[in-house]
């Protein structure tokens, strides 16, 4: 059976303390599709991908991915049903090295009991290579496979943000959320970050959302975009409807972009 | 936090000369504990080579490396701040002292076997009631970070002293006398070296990548799909169930032991060791307790100035390398996969004969 949505939130709402940072946020997201959530600092874009996987409990509001509720659901678990993330502020393991930080992304692979880690049974040998096996290809599509063994931390800024994507698509997500990826990259590093991003979505078949303040790669990219305001919702449609509507050129893009 | 990232780079080029040496560390050790070995070997002929004082040190050494390697499962692996490591050394002491002491004949085994699977049994029930203890910490403190945590487990070990202080069983501040004196040079050697080796294993795996995600970064470790509560009380559990085997083996070597015997400064003894070593670092923490075990005693001629010096040591050590002798890095293995890529080429071209499955390191 083919699922119609693949992500569907329902009047997500969320406030801490007297601040009502997401309010009736409503998605609909098809497979395949490549969404962009824009708005101005402190709208709530984070806050809603920080509820779509599990680090904050929504006060309101239900959120199924794929036809099953997750609401409430830990962190770890809505990963392991595929939904994978980047940060803002890039949160790699600053100290291991680039291949463990995509390794420890397979932690469903490591299907071995704690024995065979302790006695280094043959199950342990075979999951452990196929898992480096695994990260390697991943590093090897992102261009990072010749620095499989440097610190992460180490790493140039723009090579950080590729290898936070390869770690997250280790997951092997379905559903892949990007929070602001071309964040600090020049021109050039975000032209390459929109093919790259273009090539994932039909290489692994990624349903992506996406936030971002570079405009032009959201109008490029997303086939839809969403505006948040204030936590909620004031515009929803395609890039050229989003960059027409009165109140989103009041509230974020001002009179600048045509 | 801050001072790690400054010196980080600085730090890369002093592990890149330490390569050369590295490489040389574990055969050298091995080929030392091995002379030891055949020293201490030598009595059944006759020959005494090492007195019981320097064989009492050497227990205490393995003891302590029991202690070290298992605190820094918690702190420098999984990077839960934990001070509370006497505590559940007590717990693994009490248990097995009492057991060893209020355990008969068992009847159905005859008396030469119960006497020597007892000890180890005795022993594993220590650690298994100390991991439970760990447990108990590790789950209400699973929200706790940094000094809160520290807090939070230094209250713990103090718990468990308080308690051994006022119970009718463990008799109070007299202690517990006549512990059957079992431990040895062997058996702590035995402990010793299954406890480095499963620590070693635990952490080069999945399991131990994803303990050090959540030492890197708890959210991220989240989000990739590191079931976090999981790893960390399991990272107490284990590191207290060690902890409580080398409290087994300390109390079935001393013979006696007394709540003192594991107030804040025996956690600290510990906590030294792991952070002179470098947190993360299992070869720094082996290191870190051997020397640390013996430096007291080659300091004894100072006398009265033996622990000004021992103190000085430790600062100038922690000036000069305050991430600790090791860091994170651990002794080079390259030796012994040549030598075992080598035994898979000989076993190659002589089908028929099976190579060993050597393998545990």
């Amino acid at each position: 059976m083919v699922t119609v949505t693949l992500l569907k939130v329902e009047d997500l709402s969320i406030s801490f303390g007297g601040l009502r940072a997401v309010s009736g946020f409503n998605l609909d997201l098809k497979p395949g599709e490549l969404v962009g959530l824009i708005g101005p600092n402190g709208a709530g874009k984070t806050t809603v991908f920080n509820i779509l996987t599990g680090f904050y409990q929504p006060q309101e509001g239900r959120i199924f991915f794929d036809g099953t509720e997750i609401t409430g659901l830990g962190c770890h678990k809505i990963n392991r049903l595929g939904i994978g993330r980047t940060f803002q502020n890039i949160r790699l393991f600053n100290e291991l090295t680039v291949l463990e930080n995509v390794k420890i992304a397979y932690q469903y692979a490591g299907r071995y009991s704690w024995g065979d880690a302790i006695f280094r049974t043959r199950v342990f040998h075979r999951h452990e290579k196929e898992i480096t096996d695994w990260a390697l290809s991943r590093l090897d599509i992102f261009n990072l496979a010749g620095k499989a063994d440097e610190i992460a931390k180490n790493l140039p800024y723009g090579e950080q943000r590729r290898l936070e994507i390869a770690r997250a698509l280790a997951g092997r997500p379905r559903l892949l959320l990007l929070d602001e990826p071309a964040a600090g990259m020049n021109p050039q590093e975000t032209v390459e970050l929109l093919e790259l991003i273009r090539w994932l979505r039909q290489e692994f078949s990624l349903t992506i959302l996406l936030i971002e303040h570079d405009m032009s790669l959201v109008m490029k990219l997303c086939e839809r975009i969403l505006v948040l305001d204030y936590g909620m919702t004031i515009a929803e449609g395609s890039p050229e409807k989003i960059r027409n509507n009165p109140r989103v050129i009041e509230a974020y893009l001002g009179e600048e972009v045509s | 936090m801050e001072t790690e990232k400054t010196t980080g780079l600085e730090s890369h080029t002093q592990a890149q000369t330490a390569e050369k040496w590295r490489k040389y560390l574990l055969p050298v050790g091995l080929l030392l504990l091995f002379l030891l070995n055949i020293l201490i070997f030598m009595e059944k002929f006759g020959f005494n080579f090492v007195n019981r004082y320097y064989k009492g040190i050497l227990i205490l050494t393995f003891i302590n490396i029991i202690l070290a390697v298992s605190l820094n499962l918690i702190n420098g692996i999984t990077g839960l701040f934990s001070i509370g490591h006497a505590g559940f050394m007590a717990v693994g002491a009490y248990v097995s002292a009492l057991l060893s002491i209020n355990m008969g004949e068992w009847g159905f085994l005859p008396p030469q076997i119960q006497s020597i699977i007892e000890f180890p049994l005795v022993l594993i029930l220590g650690g298994l009631a100390a991991a439970f203890a760990g447990l108990l910490i590790g789950v209400p403190t699973l929200r706790l970070r940094g000094d809160y945590l520290a807090i939070a487990t230094l209250g713990f070990g103090e718990i468990i002293r308080v308690v051994a202080l006022n119970l009718g069983i463990t008799r109070g501040a007299r202690g517990i006398p006549g512990i059957p004196n079992h431990t040895n040079f062997w058996w702590a050697q035995f402990f010793a070296v299954i406890t480095v080796v499963i620590i070693w294993n635990i952490v080069r795996s999945n399991h131990g990548r994803a303990m050090a995600a959540i030492r890197e970064d708890e959210m991220a470790a989240e989000a990739m799909g590191v079931n976090i509560t999981y790893y960390k009380v399991l990272s107490f559990t284990i590191g207290a169930f060690f902890a409580g085997l080398a409290g087994g083996l300390f109390a079935h070597y001393l013979s006696y032991i007394a709540p003192r015997s594991f107030d804040v400064l025996k956690t600290i003894e510990i906590l030294l060791m792991v952070v002179l070593g470098g947190l993360g670092s299992i070869t720094g923490s082996v290191i870190a307790a051997v020397v640390l075990t013996a430096l007291p005693e080659v300091l004894r001629f100072l006398q009265a100035y033996r622990m000004v010096i021992y103190a000085g040591t430790l600062v100038l050590l922690m000036i000069f390398r305050p991430q600790g002798l090791f860091g994170r890095a651990e002794v080079d293995l390259t030796v012994f996969q040549a030598l075992k890529s080598r035994a898979a080429e000989k076993t190659k071209s002589q089908p028929g004969e099976r190579g060993g499955n050597g393998d545990s390191a």
